[in-house]
Protein backbone atom coordinates (compact mmCIF):
# COMPACT_ATOMS: atom_id res chain seq x y z
CA UNK A 1 0.00 0.00 0.00
CA UNK A 2 2.88 2.25 0.88
CA UNK A 3 3.36 4.76 -2.60
CA UNK A 4 6.07 6.84 -3.46
CA UNK A 5 4.04 9.43 -2.60
CA UNK A 6 2.82 8.34 0.85
CA UNK A 7 6.49 8.72 2.02
CA UNK A 8 7.09 12.02 0.69
CA UNK A 9 3.56 13.22 2.63
CA UNK A 10 4.39 11.23 5.49
CA UNK A 11 8.05 12.50 5.74
CA UNK A 12 6.81 16.34 5.47
CA UNK A 13 4.26 15.64 7.77
CA UNK A 14 7.38 14.80 9.76
CA UNK A 15 9.37 17.85 9.11
CA UNK A 16 6.13 20.03 9.64
CA UNK A 17 5.78 18.05 13.07
CA UNK A 18 9.77 19.18 14.03
CA UNK A 19 8.86 22.86 12.83
CA UNK A 20 5.77 22.79 14.97
CA UNK A 21 7.84 21.70 18.10
CA UNK A 22 10.51 24.07 17.58
CA UNK A 23 8.15 26.65 17.68
CA UNK A 24 6.31 25.62 21.04
CA UNK A 25 7.44 28.47 23.45
CA UNK A 26 8.52 27.33 27.21
CA UNK A 27 8.34 23.78 28.75
CA UNK A 28 8.96 23.10 32.33
CA UNK A 29 12.46 21.92 32.95
CA UNK A 30 11.41 18.21 33.70
CA UNK A 31 10.00 18.00 30.44
CA UNK A 32 13.53 18.48 28.93
CA UNK A 33 15.34 15.05 28.01
CA UNK A 34 18.27 16.06 30.15
CA UNK A 35 16.49 16.97 32.72
CA UNK A 36 14.75 13.09 32.57
CA UNK A 37 18.03 11.51 32.00
CA UNK A 38 19.93 13.68 34.71
CA UNK A 39 16.58 13.21 37.07
CA UNK A 40 16.13 9.56 36.47
CA UNK A 41 20.23 9.09 37.72
CA UNK A 42 19.82 10.51 41.08
CA UNK A 43 17.68 7.73 42.52
CA UNK A 44 20.77 5.25 41.54
CA UNK A 45 23.06 8.21 42.33
CA UNK A 46 22.14 8.46 45.98
CA UNK A 47 21.51 4.42 46.32
CA UNK A 48 25.76 4.31 45.76
CA UNK A 49 25.82 6.73 47.87
CA UNK A 50 24.41 5.04 50.82
CA UNK A 51 26.01 1.91 49.67
CA UNK A 52 28.91 3.27 50.03
CA UNK A 53 28.41 5.12 53.70
CA UNK A 54 27.18 1.79 55.43
CA UNK A 55 29.83 -0.66 53.97
CA UNK A 56 32.91 1.88 54.94
CA UNK A 57 31.30 2.85 58.37
CA UNK A 58 31.27 -0.81 58.81
CA UNK A 59 27.56 -0.46 59.37
CA UNK A 60 26.81 -4.17 57.17
CA UNK A 61 30.11 -6.34 56.87
CA UNK A 62 31.67 -6.73 54.15
CA UNK A 63 31.28 -10.44 53.60
CA UNK A 64 27.54 -9.74 53.23
CA UNK A 65 27.67 -6.13 51.31
CA UNK A 66 30.90 -5.58 49.73
CA UNK A 67 32.53 -2.32 49.11
CA UNK A 68 31.31 -0.63 45.65
CA UNK A 69 35.15 -0.24 44.82
CA UNK A 70 35.98 -3.87 45.45
CA UNK A 71 32.85 -4.49 43.29
CA UNK A 72 34.35 -2.13 40.81
CA UNK A 73 37.65 -4.08 41.39
CA UNK A 74 35.90 -7.04 40.52
CA UNK A 75 34.42 -5.86 37.41
CA UNK A 76 38.16 -4.86 36.02
CA UNK A 77 38.92 -8.34 37.35
CA UNK A 78 36.78 -10.30 35.10
CA UNK A 79 37.35 -7.35 32.36
CA UNK A 80 40.64 -8.52 31.99
CA UNK A 81 40.85 -12.31 31.47
CA UNK A 82 38.03 -11.19 29.22
CA UNK A 83 35.64 -13.42 31.13
CA UNK A 84 32.99 -9.96 31.66
CA UNK A 85 32.67 -9.22 28.17
CA UNK A 86 32.02 -12.84 27.39
CA UNK A 87 29.51 -13.47 30.06
CA UNK A 88 27.53 -10.39 29.06
CA UNK A 89 27.65 -11.39 25.03
CA UNK A 90 26.55 -14.69 25.49
CA UNK A 91 23.41 -13.77 27.48
CA UNK A 92 22.62 -10.90 25.46
CA UNK A 93 22.72 -13.54 22.90
CA UNK A 94 20.59 -16.08 24.09
CA UNK A 95 18.28 -13.25 25.25
CA UNK A 96 17.77 -11.57 21.71
CA UNK A 97 17.61 -14.90 19.90
CA UNK A 98 15.17 -16.51 22.39
CA UNK A 99 13.04 -12.58 22.25
CA UNK A 100 13.33 -12.95 18.42
CA UNK A 101 12.02 -16.58 18.17
CA UNK A 102 9.64 -16.37 20.82
CA UNK A 103 7.96 -12.69 19.99
CA UNK A 104 7.30 -13.63 15.99
CA UNK A 105 5.25 -17.02 17.34
CA UNK A 106 3.59 -15.53 19.29
CA UNK A 107 2.92 -12.68 16.68
CA UNK A 108 1.59 -15.06 14.66
CA UNK A 109 -0.20 -17.24 17.03
CA UNK A 110 -1.50 -13.71 18.59
CA UNK A 111 -3.20 -13.12 15.33
CA UNK A 112 -4.71 -16.33 14.83
CA UNK A 113 -6.25 -16.67 18.21
CA UNK A 114 -7.24 -12.72 17.98
CA UNK A 115 -9.03 -13.12 14.35
CA UNK A 116 -10.26 -16.47 13.97
CA UNK A 117 -13.11 -17.37 15.88
CA UNK A 118 -11.90 -21.67 15.64
CA UNK A 119 -8.81 -20.56 16.39
CA UNK A 120 -9.70 -18.44 19.62
CA UNK A 121 -11.87 -21.60 20.86
CA UNK A 122 -9.12 -24.73 19.69
CA UNK A 123 -6.13 -22.94 21.06
CA UNK A 124 -6.49 -20.17 24.11
CA UNK A 125 -7.58 -22.56 26.75
CA UNK A 126 -4.22 -24.81 25.61
CA UNK A 127 -2.00 -21.98 25.98
CA UNK A 128 -3.33 -20.22 29.02
CA UNK A 129 -2.63 -23.55 30.72
CA UNK A 130 0.83 -23.53 29.15
CA UNK A 131 1.39 -19.80 30.23
CA UNK A 132 0.28 -20.75 33.92
CA UNK A 133 3.60 -22.70 34.08
CA UNK A 134 6.94 -21.18 36.42
CA UNK A 135 9.41 -21.02 34.23
CA UNK A 136 11.67 -23.07 36.61
CA UNK A 137 9.36 -25.46 36.26
CA UNK A 138 10.40 -25.81 31.90
CA UNK A 139 14.10 -26.24 32.73
CA UNK A 140 14.57 -30.40 33.69
CA UNK A 141 12.30 -31.09 31.19
CA UNK A 142 14.16 -28.71 28.35
CA UNK A 143 17.38 -29.91 29.52
CA UNK A 144 16.48 -33.83 29.12
CA UNK A 145 14.81 -33.38 25.76
CA UNK A 146 17.43 -30.31 24.05
CA UNK A 147 20.93 -31.25 26.19
CA UNK A 148 22.28 -28.97 28.08
CA UNK A 149 23.26 -26.42 25.15
CA UNK A 150 22.32 -23.41 23.58
CA UNK A 151 18.98 -24.88 22.61
CA UNK A 152 17.37 -25.31 25.91
CA UNK A 153 18.67 -22.14 26.73
CA UNK A 154 17.13 -20.06 23.70
CA UNK A 155 13.97 -22.64 23.85
CA UNK A 156 12.96 -21.64 27.84
CA UNK A 157 13.39 -17.58 26.44
CA UNK A 158 11.29 -17.80 23.79
CA UNK A 159 8.74 -19.37 25.84
CA UNK A 160 9.46 -16.51 28.18
CA UNK A 161 9.20 -14.02 25.43
CA UNK A 162 5.73 -15.84 23.47
CA UNK A 163 3.51 -15.15 25.76
CA UNK A 164 2.96 -11.36 26.43
CA UNK A 165 3.42 -10.84 23.04
CA UNK A 166 0.59 -13.65 22.15
CA UNK A 167 -1.63 -12.15 24.89
CA UNK A 168 -1.41 -8.61 23.67
CA UNK A 169 -2.00 -8.82 20.36
CA UNK A 170 -4.77 -11.41 20.78
CA UNK A 171 -6.46 -9.45 22.85
CA UNK A 172 -6.05 -5.97 21.09
CA UNK A 173 -6.90 -7.52 17.59
CA UNK A 174 -10.04 -8.75 19.39
CA UNK A 175 -10.69 -5.40 19.95
CA UNK A 176 -9.85 -3.54 16.92
CA UNK A 177 -12.41 -0.78 16.24
CA UNK A 178 -15.60 -2.96 14.26
CA UNK A 179 -16.20 0.78 12.45
CA UNK A 180 -12.39 0.46 11.05
CA UNK A 181 -12.91 -2.94 10.13
CA UNK A 182 -15.79 -2.53 8.31
CA UNK A 183 -14.86 0.99 6.36
CA UNK A 184 -11.81 -0.89 5.35
CA UNK A 185 -14.11 -3.81 3.97
CA UNK A 186 -16.41 -1.06 2.05
CA UNK A 187 -13.25 -0.04 0.75
CA UNK A 188 -12.33 -3.36 -1.24
CA UNK A 189 -9.98 -4.76 1.75
CA UNK A 190 -9.86 -8.19 2.45
CA UNK A 191 -8.31 -11.30 4.22
CA UNK A 192 -4.43 -10.19 4.25
CA UNK A 193 -4.91 -6.97 2.74
CA UNK A 194 -7.43 -5.84 5.39
CA UNK A 195 -5.17 -7.45 7.82
CA UNK A 196 -2.54 -5.24 6.94
CA UNK A 197 -4.36 -2.14 5.61
CA UNK A 198 -6.16 -2.31 9.01
CA UNK A 199 -5.99 -4.48 11.66
CA UNK A 200 -2.25 -4.51 12.62
CA UNK A 201 -1.80 -0.92 11.59
CA UNK A 202 -4.60 -0.03 14.44
CA UNK A 203 -2.97 -3.29 17.09
CA UNK A 204 0.70 -1.98 16.29
CA UNK A 205 0.80 0.29 19.76
CA UNK A 206 -0.13 -3.06 21.54
CA UNK A 207 2.22 -4.64 19.93
CA UNK A 208 5.02 -2.67 20.78
CA UNK A 209 4.03 -2.74 24.63
CA UNK A 210 3.72 -6.55 23.96
CA UNK A 211 7.51 -6.43 22.72
CA UNK A 212 8.29 -4.34 25.72
CA UNK A 213 7.07 -6.87 28.24
CA UNK A 214 8.13 -10.27 26.06
CA UNK A 215 11.74 -8.12 26.23
CA UNK A 216 11.55 -8.12 30.09
CA UNK A 217 10.09 -11.73 30.40
CA UNK A 218 13.01 -12.90 28.31
CA UNK A 219 15.97 -11.70 31.07
CA UNK A 220 14.05 -12.90 33.79
CA UNK A 221 13.77 -16.54 31.90
CA UNK A 222 17.29 -16.30 30.90
CA UNK A 223 18.71 -16.21 34.72
CA UNK A 224 16.34 -19.01 35.05
CA UNK A 225 17.75 -21.15 32.42
CA UNK A 226 21.31 -20.34 33.37
CA UNK A 227 21.00 -20.56 36.92
CA UNK A 228 20.93 -24.06 36.45
CA UNK A 229 22.84 -25.43 33.32
CA UNK A 230 25.45 -23.52 31.76
CA UNK A 231 29.01 -22.65 31.87
CA UNK A 232 28.43 -19.13 30.78
CA UNK A 233 26.57 -16.02 31.10
CA UNK A 234 25.08 -13.63 33.82
CA UNK A 235 23.53 -15.88 35.35
CA UNK A 236 26.26 -18.93 35.90
CA UNK A 237 28.54 -15.89 36.95
CA UNK A 238 25.87 -14.71 39.59
CA UNK A 239 25.24 -18.55 40.49
CA UNK A 240 29.18 -19.66 40.75
CA UNK A 241 30.08 -16.70 42.83
CA UNK A 242 27.47 -17.57 45.26
CA UNK A 243 29.08 -21.02 45.60
CA UNK A 244 32.58 -19.27 45.64
CA UNK A 245 31.05 -16.74 48.57
CA UNK A 246 32.59 -14.42 45.62
CA UNK A 247 29.57 -11.87 46.99
CA UNK A 248 31.42 -8.79 45.16
CA UNK A 249 30.88 -10.95 41.60
CA UNK A 250 27.45 -11.44 42.40
CA UNK A 251 26.96 -8.18 42.79
CA UNK A 252 28.41 -7.26 39.84
CA UNK A 253 26.05 -10.50 37.97
CA UNK A 254 22.99 -8.24 39.55
CA UNK A 255 24.06 -5.02 38.17
CA UNK A 256 25.07 -6.17 34.78
CA UNK A 257 22.02 -7.32 34.50
CA UNK A 258 20.15 -4.39 35.67
CA UNK A 259 22.14 -2.30 33.25
CA UNK A 260 21.45 -4.76 30.05
CA UNK A 261 18.10 -4.86 30.68
CA UNK A 262 17.61 -1.18 30.90
CA UNK A 263 19.90 -0.45 27.57
CA UNK A 264 17.75 -3.05 25.60
CA UNK A 265 14.60 -1.70 27.22
CA UNK A 266 15.57 1.72 26.54
CA UNK A 267 16.13 0.33 22.86
CA UNK A 268 13.03 -0.75 22.08
CA UNK A 269 11.47 2.22 23.75
CA UNK A 270 12.84 4.09 21.24
CA UNK A 271 10.99 2.24 18.46
CA UNK A 272 7.85 2.40 20.38
CA UNK A 273 8.18 6.17 20.44
CA UNK A 274 8.94 6.27 16.79
CA UNK A 275 6.20 4.00 16.40
CA UNK A 276 3.48 6.15 18.21
CA UNK A 277 4.53 9.41 16.58
CA UNK A 278 4.04 7.68 13.25
CA UNK A 279 0.68 6.07 14.19
CA UNK A 280 -0.93 9.53 16.06
CA UNK B 1 -12.00 14.17 -15.05
CA UNK B 2 -14.90 12.12 -16.37
CA UNK B 3 -17.60 12.32 -14.75
CA UNK B 4 -18.87 8.76 -12.53
CA UNK B 5 -21.89 6.84 -14.82
CA UNK B 6 -24.64 7.05 -12.13
CA UNK B 7 -26.60 4.04 -11.69
CA UNK B 8 -29.83 3.54 -10.44
CA UNK B 9 -31.58 1.08 -7.23
CA UNK B 10 -34.33 -1.47 -7.69
CA UNK B 11 -35.03 -2.64 -4.52
CA UNK B 12 -37.98 -5.37 -4.80
CA UNK B 13 -39.86 -6.84 -2.20
CA UNK B 14 -37.09 -6.82 0.82
CA UNK B 15 -37.44 -8.05 3.98
CA UNK B 16 -35.32 -8.12 6.86
CA UNK B 17 -35.40 -9.49 9.91
CA UNK B 18 -33.46 -10.35 12.59
CA UNK B 19 -33.18 -13.95 15.07
CA UNK B 20 -34.19 -12.36 18.68
CA UNK B 21 -31.20 -13.39 20.61
CA UNK B 22 -31.69 -16.21 23.03
CA UNK B 23 -29.25 -15.18 25.82
CA UNK B 24 -30.70 -12.27 26.29
CA UNK B 25 -32.79 -11.26 29.17
CA UNK B 26 -33.30 -12.92 32.31
CA UNK B 27 -36.44 -15.89 33.00
CA UNK B 28 -39.29 -13.13 32.41
CA UNK B 29 -38.04 -12.88 28.77
CA UNK B 30 -37.32 -16.75 28.15
CA UNK B 31 -41.21 -17.04 29.11
CA UNK B 32 -42.38 -14.66 27.25
CA UNK B 33 -40.53 -16.04 24.18
CA UNK B 34 -42.08 -19.61 25.04
CA UNK B 35 -45.42 -18.05 25.34
CA UNK B 36 -44.66 -16.57 22.02
CA UNK B 37 -43.89 -19.90 20.10
CA UNK B 38 -47.03 -21.51 21.28
CA UNK B 39 -49.05 -18.64 19.26
CA UNK B 40 -47.00 -18.94 16.22
CA UNK B 41 -46.79 -22.86 16.17
CA UNK B 42 -44.30 -23.98 18.96
CA UNK B 43 -41.43 -24.40 15.83
CA UNK B 44 -41.08 -20.55 14.42
CA UNK B 45 -38.31 -19.24 16.34
CA UNK B 46 -38.75 -15.09 17.54
CA UNK B 47 -37.38 -12.68 15.19
CA UNK B 48 -37.66 -8.92 15.22
CA UNK B 49 -38.54 -7.56 11.82
CA UNK B 50 -36.66 -4.51 11.11
CA UNK B 51 -37.96 -3.79 7.08
CA UNK B 52 -40.73 -5.67 5.47
CA UNK B 53 -42.30 -4.93 1.89
CA UNK B 54 -39.41 -2.70 0.71
CA UNK B 55 -40.15 -1.64 -2.85
CA UNK B 56 -38.06 1.73 -4.44
CA UNK B 57 -37.15 2.48 -7.21
CA UNK B 58 -34.28 5.31 -7.71
CA UNK B 59 -33.35 7.10 -11.14
CA UNK B 60 -29.69 7.53 -12.45
CA UNK B 61 -28.26 10.43 -10.53
CA UNK B 62 -31.24 11.49 -8.04
CA UNK B 63 -30.70 12.03 -4.79
CA UNK B 64 -33.09 10.00 -2.73
CA UNK B 65 -34.02 10.88 1.35
CA UNK B 66 -34.91 8.27 3.50
CA UNK B 67 -36.47 9.28 6.87
CA UNK B 68 -38.00 7.77 9.65
CA UNK B 69 -37.95 7.30 13.33
CA UNK B 70 -35.52 5.81 15.14
CA UNK B 71 -35.01 2.13 14.50
CA UNK B 72 -37.17 1.70 11.36
CA UNK B 73 -34.51 0.19 9.79
CA UNK B 74 -33.13 2.92 7.57
CA UNK B 75 -29.41 2.28 8.05
CA UNK B 76 -30.21 -1.44 7.73
CA UNK B 77 -31.24 -0.24 4.23
CA UNK B 78 -28.81 1.32 3.52
CA UNK B 79 -26.38 -1.29 4.52
CA UNK B 80 -28.22 -3.95 2.42
CA UNK B 81 -27.61 -1.61 -0.56
CA UNK B 82 -23.61 -1.76 0.76
CA UNK B 83 -23.57 -4.94 0.79
CA UNK B 84 -22.79 -5.03 4.43
CA UNK B 85 -25.74 -6.89 5.57
CA UNK B 86 -28.14 -9.20 3.28
CA UNK B 87 -31.90 -9.15 2.91
CA UNK B 88 -33.78 -11.58 4.43
CA UNK B 89 -35.80 -11.81 1.48
CA UNK B 90 -36.37 -9.52 -1.57
CA UNK B 91 -33.91 -8.41 -4.35
CA UNK B 92 -31.65 -5.25 -4.16
CA UNK B 93 -30.21 -4.34 -7.63
CA UNK B 94 -27.89 -1.77 -8.55
CA UNK B 95 -27.99 -1.38 -12.21
CA UNK B 96 -28.90 -4.61 -13.18
CA UNK B 97 -27.03 -6.46 -11.08
CA UNK B 98 -28.05 -7.91 -7.58
CA UNK B 99 -25.98 -6.82 -4.88
CA UNK B 100 -24.42 -9.71 -3.18
CA UNK B 101 -21.68 -8.18 -1.47
CA UNK B 102 -19.23 -5.07 -1.08
CA UNK B 103 -18.96 -3.87 -4.23
CA UNK B 104 -16.84 -1.17 -6.18
CA UNK B 105 -20.08 0.65 -7.88
CA UNK B 106 -20.96 1.84 -4.35
CA UNK B 107 -19.33 3.63 -1.68
CA UNK B 108 -20.76 4.32 1.80
CA UNK B 109 -20.21 7.54 3.97
CA UNK B 110 -20.48 6.16 7.54
CA UNK B 111 -22.35 9.00 10.68
CA UNK B 112 -18.50 9.05 12.20
CA UNK B 113 -16.11 9.96 9.57
CA UNK B 114 -14.20 6.49 10.22
CA UNK B 115 -11.09 7.96 9.25
CA UNK B 116 -7.48 5.29 9.58
CA UNK B 117 -6.24 7.61 12.57
CA UNK B 118 -2.48 6.46 11.47
CA UNK B 119 -2.89 7.27 8.08
CA UNK B 120 -2.72 10.93 6.84
CA UNK B 121 -6.16 12.68 5.22
CA UNK B 122 -4.45 12.06 1.61
CA UNK B 123 -3.66 8.45 2.53
CA UNK B 124 -6.90 8.06 3.68
CA UNK B 125 -8.78 9.88 0.51
CA UNK B 126 -6.15 7.31 -1.30
CA UNK B 127 -7.79 4.25 0.37
CA UNK B 128 -11.28 5.05 -1.32
CA UNK B 129 -9.60 4.89 -4.63
CA UNK B 130 -10.69 1.45 -6.99
CA UNK B 131 -7.89 -1.01 -6.67
CA UNK B 132 -5.42 -1.39 -9.93
CA UNK B 133 -6.04 2.61 -10.26
CA UNK B 134 -2.23 3.54 -11.70
CA UNK B 135 0.11 4.58 -9.22
CA UNK B 136 1.14 8.05 -11.11
CA UNK B 137 -2.84 8.94 -11.14
CA UNK B 138 -3.21 8.25 -8.21
CA UNK B 139 -1.87 11.28 -6.73
CA UNK B 140 -3.75 13.17 -8.95
CA UNK B 141 -6.74 11.56 -8.19
CA UNK B 142 -6.39 12.50 -4.14
CA UNK B 143 -5.30 16.14 -4.93
CA UNK B 144 -8.29 16.54 -7.14
CA UNK B 145 -10.61 15.03 -4.30
CA UNK B 146 -8.68 17.02 -1.81
CA UNK B 147 -9.47 20.23 -3.77
CA UNK B 148 -13.39 19.18 -4.38
CA UNK B 149 -13.97 19.42 -0.62
CA UNK B 150 -11.54 22.03 -0.04
CA UNK B 151 -8.97 20.36 1.99
CA UNK B 152 -5.88 20.52 0.02
CA UNK B 153 -4.01 22.37 2.65
CA UNK B 154 -4.52 19.66 5.33
CA UNK B 155 -3.22 17.00 3.38
CA UNK B 156 -0.39 15.86 5.59
CA UNK B 157 -2.66 15.69 8.59
CA UNK B 158 -4.22 13.12 10.60
CA UNK B 159 -7.37 12.34 11.44
CA UNK B 160 -7.04 13.47 14.92
CA UNK B 161 -5.56 17.14 14.38
CA UNK B 162 -8.22 17.66 11.98
CA UNK B 163 -12.11 19.17 13.14
CA UNK B 164 -15.01 16.93 12.85
CA UNK B 165 -16.15 18.91 9.77
CA UNK B 166 -13.17 18.22 8.26
CA UNK B 167 -13.13 14.38 9.23
CA UNK B 168 -16.64 14.38 7.43
CA UNK B 169 -15.60 16.30 4.20
CA UNK B 170 -12.48 13.68 4.02
CA UNK B 171 -15.12 11.08 4.36
CA UNK B 172 -16.99 12.13 1.44
CA UNK B 173 -13.98 12.46 -0.72
CA UNK B 174 -13.00 8.88 0.21
CA UNK B 175 -16.61 7.64 -1.05
CA UNK B 176 -16.24 9.84 -4.14
CA UNK B 177 -13.04 8.50 -4.82
CA UNK B 178 -14.87 5.36 -5.83
CA UNK B 179 -16.27 7.83 -8.77
CA UNK B 180 -19.22 5.32 -7.07
CA UNK B 181 -22.16 4.57 -9.23
CA UNK B 182 -24.14 4.80 -5.93
CA UNK B 183 -23.56 6.95 -2.89
CA UNK B 184 -24.90 5.82 0.23
CA UNK B 185 -24.76 8.48 3.13
CA UNK B 186 -25.93 7.25 6.27
CA UNK B 187 -26.84 10.35 8.39
CA UNK B 188 -23.47 11.86 7.12
CA UNK B 189 -23.74 15.00 8.80
CA UNK B 190 -25.81 13.81 12.02
CA UNK B 191 -22.97 14.64 14.15
CA UNK B 192 -22.00 17.80 13.55
CA UNK B 193 -22.92 21.25 14.91
CA UNK B 194 -25.93 22.65 13.31
CA UNK B 195 -23.54 25.52 11.18
CA UNK B 196 -21.19 22.87 10.05
CA UNK B 197 -24.29 20.83 9.18
CA UNK B 198 -25.95 23.46 6.37
CA UNK B 199 -22.44 23.81 4.82
CA UNK B 200 -21.81 20.52 4.76
CA UNK B 201 -25.31 20.25 2.68
CA UNK B 202 -24.05 22.72 0.22
CA UNK B 203 -21.14 21.25 -0.38
CA UNK B 204 -22.51 18.21 -0.72
CA UNK B 205 -24.95 19.76 -3.58
CA UNK B 206 -22.25 21.28 -5.49
CA UNK B 207 -19.97 18.08 -5.53
CA UNK B 208 -23.65 15.89 -6.80
CA UNK B 209 -23.40 18.90 -9.44
CA UNK B 210 -20.01 18.67 -10.49
CA UNK B 211 -20.42 14.81 -10.44
CA UNK B 212 -23.84 12.90 -10.83
CA UNK B 213 -24.02 10.22 -9.01
CA UNK B 214 -27.06 8.40 -7.39
CA UNK B 215 -27.39 9.15 -3.89
CA UNK B 216 -29.48 7.48 -1.04
CA UNK B 217 -29.03 9.88 2.22
CA UNK B 218 -30.24 8.48 5.13
CA UNK B 219 -31.31 11.36 7.73
CA UNK B 220 -33.52 12.01 10.61
CA UNK B 221 -33.38 15.72 9.77
CA UNK B 222 -36.33 15.91 7.65
CA UNK B 223 -35.31 19.86 6.87
CA UNK B 224 -32.25 18.32 5.26
CA UNK B 225 -34.08 15.80 3.43
CA UNK B 226 -36.36 18.38 1.85
CA UNK B 227 -33.59 20.38 0.95
CA UNK B 228 -31.67 17.72 -0.53
CA UNK B 229 -33.40 15.39 -1.69
CA UNK B 230 -35.38 15.03 -5.38
CA UNK B 231 -37.86 12.48 -3.31
CA UNK B 232 -37.85 11.96 0.50
CA UNK B 233 -38.98 8.21 1.57
CA UNK B 234 -40.85 7.74 5.10
CA UNK B 235 -39.91 4.32 6.28
CA UNK B 236 -42.01 3.19 9.72
CA UNK B 237 -40.97 1.38 12.80
CA UNK B 238 -42.45 -2.17 11.28
CA UNK B 239 -42.57 -3.84 14.59
CA UNK B 240 -41.99 -2.46 18.07
CA UNK B 241 -40.08 -5.31 19.91
CA UNK B 242 -42.65 -6.75 20.26
CA UNK B 243 -42.17 -9.55 17.74
CA UNK B 244 -45.50 -9.13 16.18
CA UNK B 245 -46.20 -12.09 13.98
CA UNK B 246 -45.29 -12.07 10.53
CA UNK B 247 -48.78 -11.78 9.03
CA UNK B 248 -49.43 -8.41 10.81
CA UNK B 249 -46.53 -6.37 9.92
CA UNK B 250 -47.18 -4.03 6.93
CA UNK B 251 -45.05 -2.17 4.31
CA UNK B 252 -41.68 -0.29 6.11
CA UNK B 253 -42.31 2.36 3.01
CA UNK B 254 -45.16 4.69 4.29
CA UNK B 255 -44.63 7.49 1.87
CA UNK B 256 -42.77 8.49 -1.31
CA UNK B 257 -42.91 12.43 -1.31
CA UNK B 258 -41.77 14.33 -4.47
CA UNK B 259 -40.39 17.38 -3.60
CA UNK B 260 -41.32 20.23 -5.18
CA UNK B 261 -38.93 22.84 -6.44
CA UNK B 262 -35.68 22.32 -8.54
CA UNK B 263 -31.87 22.72 -6.39
CA UNK B 264 -31.12 24.53 -5.03
CA UNK B 265 -33.80 25.54 -2.99
CA UNK B 266 -34.97 28.44 -0.75
CA UNK B 267 -34.45 27.55 2.32
CA UNK B 268 -37.57 29.59 3.52
CA UNK B 269 -39.46 28.13 0.86
CA UNK B 270 -43.33 27.86 2.60
CA UNK B 271 -44.13 25.23 0.51
CA UNK B 272 -41.08 23.05 2.04
CA UNK B 273 -42.22 24.48 5.44
CA UNK B 274 -45.67 22.95 4.91
CA UNK B 275 -44.27 19.70 3.72
CA UNK B 276 -41.39 19.81 6.85
CA UNK B 277 -44.74 20.20 9.16
CA UNK B 278 -46.39 17.53 7.41
CA UNK B 279 -43.77 14.94 7.49
CA UNK B 280 -42.75 15.58 10.93
CA UNK B 281 -46.11 15.23 12.10
CA UNK B 282 -46.00 11.40 10.49
CA UNK B 283 -43.28 10.67 12.24
CA UNK B 284 -45.33 11.75 15.18
CA UNK B 285 -43.61 14.89 16.75
CA UNK B 286 -46.03 17.64 17.86
CA UNK B 287 -45.81 20.55 15.38
CA UNK B 288 -48.19 23.11 17.04
CA UNK B 289 -48.98 23.92 13.51
CA UNK B 290 -52.00 25.55 12.73
CA UNK B 291 -53.26 26.42 9.99
CA UNK B 292 -54.32 24.48 6.98
CA UNK B 293 -53.92 20.41 6.46
CA UNK B 294 -52.74 18.89 9.66
CA UNK B 295 -54.39 15.50 9.11
CA UNK B 296 -51.17 12.63 9.53
CA UNK B 297 -49.97 11.49 6.20
CA UNK B 298 -52.49 9.02 5.03
CA UNK B 299 -50.79 5.61 4.38
CA UNK B 300 -49.77 4.51 0.81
Amino acid sequence: MTTVSDQQTAASTRSQRAATTASTPRRSLLDRRGAAVVGGLLLPALLLLGWQLVTTTGLVLAYKLPTPASVWAAAVDLASNGDLYLYTAISTQRVLLGFAIGSALGLVVGAVVGLSRLGDVLLSTTLGAIRAVPSLAWVPLLILWLKIGEESKITLIAIGAFFPVYTTVSAALRHVDPHLVEAGRVYGLRGVSLLTGVQLPAVLPSVVSGLRLALAQSWLFLVAAELIASSMGLGFLLVDSGNNGRVDRMILAIVMLALMGKLTDALIGLLERRVLRRWT
Amino acid sequence: MSAATALPVTITGVRRAFPVPASRGGRADRASRSVRRGTTGGTVPAERIVLDQVDLTVEPGEIVAVIGPSGCGKSTLLRLLGGLDTPSAGTLRIGDQIVTGTDTRTAIGFQEPRLLPWRTVAQNVALGLPRGTPRSERATRVAELLELVGLTASADLRPRQISGGMAQRVSLARALARRPGVLLLDEPFGALDALTRLRMQEELLRVHAARPTTVLLVTHDVEEALYLADRVVALRTVSDGEHSPVSDVAPSVVRVLDVPGARPRDRADARLAELRVELLEGLGVVTHHVSGASEPYPAI
